[in-house]
């Protein structure tokens, strides 16, 4: 059996692909969880983005005006969440679920003009570069913005954590928001803030899968993403550029599941499916079973409310 | 001028007042949005949640819909109760429906009045087995159980999936994704001619009496009331506390999956594709505005089955998506956790002072 190189290259491509909405959702979501904010609603916020975005998309006709379109829409499905759990002092779990819920129904309530509507193309980079070197050129070459500002995005996360003043006090809210309050610090308007920003990674990631990744909308198209993207913050112990890897894993997982198909593997589809969703637990169990080292990488206020009393 | 003062203690008068606030500001907002969509808000409130009870058939539907949901969400209480956070109830409910689905086609065609025990029975095994498995790694595997009992949802649904379509689809069913026909003793009893309430719901009024009885009448129930309020008193106090969450989950995952039971077992009589249309998500809401109560819990259950009816009926006659429904279920659930703020602080309006 002759394997094409440039195949190689193509399937590590779309493995990238399908990574892309699961490290855009978890790097946002890291970062809420830093501030000690944990918002289960990432799915709710995920299909929110998506059908904002290809609604945006089909009525102005303007692929930048979706984007950021989705994105605004994802900031202010999470404004409800940070009003409830910071300014109500709400419990976050529950407040997340409420989110999940709301959004998956409210999507579907404006979906229902868009169903079997077709996406437009989105315009990719480099195309011309794509034939230029075998095996790297399908990899590195001919993607969407989206695309290449997810992977940068682990990093900037990363350096924006460790580097700069307001990454620090982020992690000083997350970790100790007694002491960051008595530093002078806003804790809450601090925890606004990241949940916003957390609902914009979810909204763009949204955006993506219906506008880039599979251009048209269909009820309930997150299928689950959102919450394997929380997963992967656990996997990654809080840690950005581990969430690239662990992105890729679950990409690599939904992508052999087409090709085994395609190949005629007499596995049952359904077990096939699964496999994200098991690997998930397997992975969560191999992570979380030494407790001191989730101990000491868990944001120490992590779902806990803080409330200044005054 | 308006101060807000934090209450020396919650207020108990406004815990059972919350939910009905909750509901009644969920309506405002319902009609509001109905209003933006379009239509005259008064008029599609009644299309959601006055016509669908309005006669006899409407209200068997009612308790039709509210028994799976009262029955997960009174297991569902039991987690919630000690700080167990099992969401995956949906699939415990797709699972026990697997298992007393499974045992119902081994007594295909087959008659007797031993048959329906054990088919109840395997449902609910099925459901404590599939919650263990959240239970069993949270205990002591450390592993987050929001997450796993989550996963497993979409797992139970793949599994389902793949049995009736496969191994156990019908072999004269033209390849529809169903199983066969369970025997007439296999299916619980239809209440009344014509109508589609069944005998599920004395298992869920059952549940309600037993768990009263534990959490307010038994050791495990103040225990459990003393490990949601404080871990670390629960450990100081010296209660078992994995054995406490192991037996939570157990409990809640039995209920899930006899709700399971009845949804199979019912009116329908064969295991399909789509067994629930979320119960075990919904339920979650149902046990919060329930306020965790059993008795509040069968209020819950009542109204919130009306969206899963309202959401049919605005489907028929206004062209809304069912999914409407859902909107509600989380509108009811964002409300009563903002007004729950009315429970430690108060407002106070405070007159100008000349």
């Amino acid at each position: 059996m002759i394997i094409d190189i440039n195949f190689v290259g193509l399937i590590i491509a779309s493995i990238m692909a399908s990574a892309v909405p699961l490290i855009l959702a978890s790097c946002g979501e890291l970062i809420t969880e830093r501030s000690g904010v944990l918002n289960l609603g990432v799915e709710g916020m995920m299909i929110i983005g998506a059908i904002s975005g290809f609604a945006l998309m089909t009525v102005t006709g303007s692929l930048i005006v979706a984007v950021f379109g989705a994105m605004l829409a994802g900031v202010l499905i999470s404004t409800i969440f940070a009003f409830l759990t910071q300014t109500l002092i709400t419990n976050h779990v529950a407040t997340g679920l409420a989110l999940t819920i709301f959004g998956i129904g409210i999507s579907a309530m404006i979906g229902k003009n868009f169903v079997g509507i077709p996406g437009k193309e989105f315009p990719v980079l480099f195309e011309s570069l794509k034939d230029t070197i075998p095996l790297i050129s399908p990899i590195l070459f001919g993607h969407s913005i989206v695309f290449y500002f997810a992977f940068a995005l682990p990093f900037m996360t990363n350096y924006f954590l460790k580097k700069t003043k307001i990454g620090l006090i982020v992690r000083a809210v997350g970790d100790s928001p007694e002491s960051a309050s008595n530093q002078g610090i806003n804790v809450r308007l601090v925890r606004y803030a990241c949940i916003l920003y957390g609902g914009a990674m979810s909204g763009l990631a949204g955006s993506y899968l219906s506008m880039i990744y599979t251009p048209q909308w269909i009820e309930n198209m997150t299928g689950g993403r959102g919450w394997i993207a929380l997963a992967l913050v656990v996997f990654s112990t809080w840690n950005p550029i581990k969430i690239l890897i662990g992105a890729m894993i679950f990409g690599g997982l939904t992508i052999i599941q087409f090709h085994m198909q395609a190949i005629g593997v007499r596995i049952p589809v359904q077990f096939l499916t699964a496999l994200p969703y098991i690997v998930t637990i397997i992975v969560l169990v191999v992570i979380s079973r030494d407790s001191r080292k989730i101990r000491l990488s868990t944001p120490s206020s992590l779902g806990k409310s803080f409330h200044k009393d005054n | 001028m308006i101060k807000i003062v934090k209450r020396d203690q919650p207020s108990k008068a406004i815990f059972f007042f919350t939910p009905v606030l909750a509901i009644f500001l969920t309506l405002v907002a319902g009609g509001l949005i109905f209003f933006i969509l379009g239509f005259k808000p008064f008029e599609a409130l009644k299309f959601f949640f006055i016509i669908p009870i309005a006669d006899k058939y409407g209200f068997s539907e009612l308790l039709l819909k509210a028994t799976p949901l009262c029955l997960i969400a009174i297991g569902l209480s039991f987690c919630f109760k000690s700080n167990n956070w099992n969401i995956g109830a949906e699939g415990q409910l797709t699972f026990g429906a697997i298992v007393s689905g499974g045992v119902a086609l081994l007594f295909y065609e087959q008659e007797g009045f031993y048959i329906l025990p054990i088919v109840i029975l395997a449902g609910a095994i099925g459901g404590m087995l599939y919650a263990s498995i959240p239970a069993i790694l949270k205990t002591y595997f450390n592993t987050n159980e929001i997450l796993v009992s989550l996963m497993l949802v979409y797992v139970s649904k793949l599994i389902l999936d793949y049995l009736v379509v496969g191994p156990w689809s019908n072999p004269e069913g033209f390849n529809f994704p169903e199983t066969r026909q369970f025997s007439d003793s296999a299916k619980l009893p239809l209440l009344f001619e014509g109508l589609r309430i069944h005998a599920g719901i004395f298992l869920a009024l059952a549940a309600v009496v037993i768990s009263w009885f534990v959490f307010y009448k038994t050791y495990l129930g103040f225990q459990m009331k003393v490990s949601g309020f404080s871990l670390k008193t629960a450990k100081y106090a010296g209660y078992k506390g994995k054995k406490m969450i192991i037996l939570v989950f157990l409990i809640s995952g039995a209920c899930a999956g006899l709700a399971g039971v009845g949804e199979i077992t019912g009116p329908i009589g064969q295991l399909h594709r789509e067994i629930s249309p979320d119960y075990g998500f919904t339920a979650i809401i149902v046990a919060f505005l329930g306020r965790l109560h059993p008795v509040g819990i069968i209020f819950a259950s009542l109204v919130v089955a009306i969206t899963y009816l309202g959401a049919e009926t605005a489907q028929i006659f206004m062209q809304i998506p069912k999914y409407t429904g859902q909107v509600f279920q989380g509108m009811i659930l964002f409300f009563l956790l903002a007004s729950d703020y009315l429970l430690f602080f108060k407002i106070k309006f405070i007159g100008s002072k000349k």
